[in-house]
Formats: structure tokens, C-alpha cells, sequence
């Protein structure tokens, strides 16, 4: 079976800790619940600046301007031990700055949604012109911005909810529609906040592979938004919104959905068509959930440390045919999660981790990293949900002791060895495996790494459709090219005939 | 604990009694265990879902108590707990809600 290329990748983070403070679903539900509350006051005392958050380790891990090593032995608690230096760009990818990315959701808005205050949209377009990304045909569809009695009106008499730079308004996003819940400023504003940060990615994406937008194919988005109306809540599609504004003009798509396990569902549904021959190449994308910021703030104003939870996180991976120069995604030995597998932990291990790995005759030890769930422990940890990466890489432990292929003592070194350290932000389908999918390509070009798992989990049952729970994962390993990989093309059995029918001439002719 | 399964958890004691009612927690963290444990004893100490000064006493017990474990079948046990057995600080969640049980609980099994 072909396996196919996993040839570029981009990971980028939105620095936004005012949508956070305003829209995230933490502080909004205590504000409209309670109003302004010492929480809610503790909160926005402590936002951390843009510096500190591109001085945060796990933050630079995200981008590629750390290595995972590098972040294993960084000592803890993280925030209190910034790097000096903190740069905008990593080899992945970048963090944007709050400002900018108000400017990109303008620029993705193509209803006239966004309103941006006109001072602000001024510099924001001086700050995003020096954006080595931002065409001038991207540039052209920043707004001039409007003045601000007009933004008030909005927000004062028209639903239109607030946008915020510094403590100020900077602009505003409208509603779609007086009575449709769907087509809501509060949706409006978190698909676009989405889809901005997709179409980042997006770009980094094309610059990194060095492909014209208009090269790319297919586009599947995998966020966990609901693009629609009240007819069809989710309806779609953000992956041709986001490739029209990337400019990829010859590409089509759809989005995916399985809430966090939808990146790893999207990345096989790309591979399989590319594998297939249906697609030449295919971009697998999600940008950030607004709701998700901050989700974990009242325990970490609770134990006076800074809310961490103040960026959305982005990534695009391009996928197309195996030429043996980059390394592959295996087809063959998908982990499923079937309806009948059972919800226990070790069901779900065994159907993930273990049975794709016995389907191609391997064992635990012949994977060289695992990759579930990524949040960054400190985030996580102060709320209650405990090393998420590390319970991840137990469980496989544990389940490979039950399944005689580990020494029980041997556990804490199986930890270690195989697990990587979390560094993706509390974003859901974000560090859901994916992140990883950079980091072990560049180790496994480099040969540092044979072959890598990436897995996906998802809280099916949060929607209220299903007890279930939904799982995927697949392999990576290096290329070897078509051909390479012991399958048997035409070419090898004409070779062969020819051998024979040599051999048998050589023996007649005597 | 969400709003959602606080609501859940308030609705079943006014339906059935808070002492007819035990919680069975399997929270992986103890100090997760400890917040759900106090919010369905003493109510909900964020203050911010339907739990919040409602001190129910139910029996809440973690999962690895003796208790529970002596309750449930074998078979099942080995299938569906075992693993997790290998995989989290057992006696740190007993002991936690425990803790907590004995604090605020009013009803026990």
C-alpha cells in the first residue's frame, strides 16, 4: 500500500489574551453570571504580555524555536523560568501579536463582520505590511477602518460585540443576522477568530514548502467550530473559506469534525485520498478555539500564578506522494476506535496504540516516541487534570505490561524513552498529537528517530449524541519511495519475467 | 465538576435522597478527586454551578476504596480497571476523597 509524504508543516500561535478575557467561555459565562467578580478581577490584572508569552518555553517548543530535549530538562515551573530571548519566528511558525491578529481577522472577513477602529486599523496595516507573509493582494483586504462613534453604535444599538487592544475598544464584530443564534456576533466572532488563525498557518505552510497557493489541491479543516446558519448549524465549509483567502485558487475541501481527535481523523482522510491517487496533494489545517482561553483560569488565579491560557493555537501539515524525501504516514495500520471497542482506558489503548501495531507485526518497543495528548502540565495540573502527556504514556506502559512485552519496573523508563514532555496550549483538538507531527519529522530526518505514533482522543459525549468517546492514530516513519517498501510493482515482475526468460534462454543455447 | 454533572448529581439527590445516593469518583489526579469529592459533600467550592452552598453529605468514594473494589466483579475488574490500577496513585485518590468523605459526608455505605 502507498504511504504518503508528510512534506511540510506549520505551527503558529495568536497571542490573544483579550479575546480571552472578554470572549473566553471561562470569564465570559463568570461575568454574565456573576458580573465583575475578584476573579474576574485577578484575571485581568494579570494578563501576560506579549514578551512573556514568546518567552515561554513550551510556547517557542509550539512554533520550532526549541527543541523538545531542550524543553525535558527545563526547569519548572516554566513561567517562572522564561527564556531571555523570546523570538517572534520559529522554524514552524510564528506568535502574533494580539494587534495583528485582529488586523487577519479583518482580512478574512469577507461580510463586513470585522470593524476596526480607524487609528487602530492604521497601524495595525504599518504593523502587518512589514509581515514578510502579507502580500499586497492579502493587504488589499485590510480594512481603512471606521471612526470610532461608529464602532460604539454598534456595539451600543446593534449587538455588535466589542474588540479590545490595550484596554481599548479597537474595533468591533457585527452579527450576521438579527434573530439567527448561529450567524450571532459571539460565533461569528469565534469562526473568524478560527479561520484567521488557519489561514496563518496556511501561509507559513506555503512559504515553508516553497509551493504556490496555487499548487495546493485539497484543503480539509479539522477546528472544532461550527461554521452555519440556523438551518444548518454546521454546515460548513471553513477549508475553502480559508483556502480562497490564501489564495489557492485550484484547491477545494471540507472540514472534519471529531471534537479533539479530528486532526488525526483529518490527517488519515488526506492521506487516504492522496494514497489513493485522488489527490495530488492535500493541506490538513485547524486554527484556535476562542472559547477555549482561559478555560483554566479560576484555579490559576486561585494559586496566584498567570493564566496561561491566553493563546490559540494553528497548524497546517501538506501531504502528497511518497518520492523518498520525506517521511511518511503509513495507511496500512490505522488505529480505530470502534463503537464496540468499550470506553475503559486500556480499550482504548488497545485499539489505538496496540492493534495498529500488531496489524504490521510490531511491538511497543519498535515505536520510538508516543504522542497523545499534549497540554502543557502547568496548565493543567493546578486544575485538577493532572500531567495529561505523562497518564498518556503510562497507560501505553501499562498496557504493555499486561500484554508481556514490559517488565512492570520497567514502566518509569518506558515514560521517559518514549514520551515527549506536553507543550501545546489547552486548545482541544490543538495538542491532540498533531503538534508533534513537526518535531518527529525533522528528528526522523535527522535520524534521531525510526518511527513515531501520533494519536488522537476525543469527548464525543460532550454533545450530548453519545456516551462514546472517538479515537484515531497513525504511524510516521522515513520515506523510502515508491517501490522501496517491498510491495511488488509492474516494473518488478517484468524485471523478473525477463530474468527467467534470460536464464532459460542461456540454458537452451547450452 | 461542570454545571452540567453538578446539576445531574443535585437533581438525583432531591429525586432519590441524598441518602440513597453514592458517588463513585475516577478522577486520575487526587487533588481533582478532592474538588469533586467536596463539591457533592460540602457543595461547590468554585461558587459557580448549581452546588454552590449546597452541602449534600452524599457517600462519594473514589473508584480504588475498598469498599467499591470489594463490590465489583473480578472479571470486570480485570478488564475494564486493571490497567489504570498500574497507571495512577491509587492510594493518593483513596485517600483523598476519603479525606474529604470524612470531613464533610454525612451519609456513608
Amino acid at each position: 500500500m502507498a504511504h504518503v509524504a508528510i512534506r511540510g508543516y506549520s505551527y503558529c500561535l495568536n497571542h490573544t489574551p483579550e479575546l480571552g478575557l472578554h470572549y473566553g467561555n471561562t470569564p465570559y459565562t463568570e461575568l454574565t453570571s456573576h458580573g465583575e467578580t475578584e476573579f474576574l478581577k485577578g484575571l485581568a490584572g494579570n494578563l501576560q504580555s506579549y514578551g512573556e508569552a514568546c518567552c515561554y518555553p513550551p510556547n517557542q517548543v509550539f512554533i520550532g524555536g526549541m527543541e523538545l530535549d531542550d524543553l525535558a530538562v527545563h526547569p519548572s515551573p516554566m513561567y517562572r523560568n522564561r527564556l531571555k530571548e523570546g523570538p517572534r519566528f520559529g522554524k514552524f511558525g510564528e506568535i502574533m501579536p494580539e494587534n495583528e491578529f485582529l488586523g487577519l481577522m479583518d482580512i478574512c472577513d469577507v461580510f463586513d463582520l470585522i470593524w476596526l477602529e480607524e487609528g487602530f486599523a492604521s497601524d495595525v496595516s504599518a504593523a502587518l505590511a512589514k509581515h514578510h507573509l502579507f502580500s499586497d493582494r492579502i493587504m488589499a483586504r485590510l480594512e481603512k477602518g471606521h471612526p470610532l462613534p461608529e464602532i460604539d453604535e454598534e456595539i451600543s444599538r446593534h449587538g455588535a460585540l466589542p474588540l479590545y487592544f490595550h484596554g481599548k475598544i479597537a474595533g468591533c464584530c457585527r452579527k450576521g443576522h438579527d434573530i439567527d443564534e448561529s450567524l450571532s456576533a459571539h460565533v461569528l466572532l469565534e469562526n473568524l477568530a478560527s479561520k484567521a488563525g488557519s489561514v496563518l498557518a496556511l501561509l507559513h505552510l506555503l512559504e515553508s514548502t516553497g509551493l504556490s497557493p496555487s499548487d495546493i489541491d485539497y484543503v480539509i479543516e479539522c477546528s472544532e467550530e461550527a461554521a452555519g446558519d440556523m438551518n444548518q448549524r454546521g454546515g460548513g465549509n471553513f477549508a475553502k473559506a480559508i483556502a480562497e483567502i490564501a489564495g489557492c485558487v485550484n484547491a477545494s475541501g471540507f472540514d472534519v469534525r471529531s471534537f479533539c481527535a479530528g486532526p488525526v481523523n483529518a490527517m488519515i482522510a488526506g492521506a487516504t485520498q492522496v494514497a489513493s491517487g485522488a489527490r495530488p496533494n492535500v493541506v490538513v489545517l485547524a486554527g484556535g478555539a476562542v472559547p477555549k482561553l482561559f478555560m483554566n483560569s479560576r484555579d490559576h488565579i486561585k494559586k496566584e500564578m498567570p493564566p496561561l491560557e491566553d493563546c490559540l493555537g494553528n497548524f497546517a501539515v501538506l501531504l502528497d506522494p511518497d518520492d523518498g524525501s520525506c517521511p511518511v504516514m503509513r495507511v496500512d495500520a490505522l488505529g480505530k476506535h470502534s463503537v464496540g471497542a468499550g470506553s475503559s482506558p486500556q480499550a482504548i489503548t488497545s485499539a489505538l496504540v496496540l492493534e495498529p501495531l500488531q496489524k504490521i507485526g510490531l511491538s511497543f518497543a519498535d515505536v520510538d516516541k508516543f504522542a497523545a495528548e499534549l497540554q502543557i502540565p502547568e496548565i493543567t495540573v493546578p486544575a485538577g487534570a493532572g500531567d495529561v502527556p505523562t497518564s498518556n504514556y503510562k497507560m501505553i506502559a501499562a498496557l504493555a505490561v499486561m500484554k508481556g512485552q514490559l517488565k512492570k519496573e520497567e514502566m518509569p523508563a518506558f515514560v521517559e524513552q518514549k514520551g515527549i514532555p506536553g507543550f501545546a496550549h489547552t486548545q482541544g483538538h490543538i495538542p491532540s498529537g498533531v503538534p508533534f507531527i513537526g518535531h518527529a519529522c525533522e528528528a526522523i530526518r535527522e535520524g534521531r528517530y525510526g518511527r513515531v505514533m501520533i494519536i488522537g482522543k476525543g469527548s464525543l459525549f460532550l454533545a450530548r449524541l453519545t456516551n462514546l468517546s472517538d479515537g484515531a492514530s497513525f504511524l510516521i516513519e522515513p520515506g523510502a519511495g515508491p517501490g522501496l517498501r517491498g510491495e511488488i510493482t509492474k516494473d518488478d515482475v517484468r524485471e523478473a519475467i525477463l530474468e527467467v526468460l534470460m536464464d532459460l534462454s542461456k540454458g537452451l543455447t547450452g | 465538576m461542570d454545571l452540567q454533572n453538578q446539576q445531574r448529581v443535585k437533581d438525583a439527590a432531591d429525586k432519590f435522597g441524598a441518602e440513597n445516593l453514592v458517588v463513585i469518583l475516577g478522577s486520575s489526579d487526587a487533588e481533582g478527586a478532592e474538588i469533586y469529592a467536596e463539591t457533592v459533600t460540602n457543595g461547590d467550592p468554585t461558587f459557580a454551578g448549581p452546588l454552590a452552598g449546597v452541602p449534600l453529605g452524599l457517600a462519594v468514594y473514589d473508584i480504588f476504596e475498598q469498599e467499591i473494589r470489594e463490590e465489583a466483579d473480578a472479571s470486570i475488574w480485570e478488564e475494564q480497571i486493571s490497567m489504570m490500577e498500574m497507571v495512577l496513585d491509587t492510594e493518593a485518590l483513596a485517600k483523598a476523597v476519603k479525606g474529604v468523605r470524612e470531613q464533610y459526608g454525612k451519609y456513608t455505605l
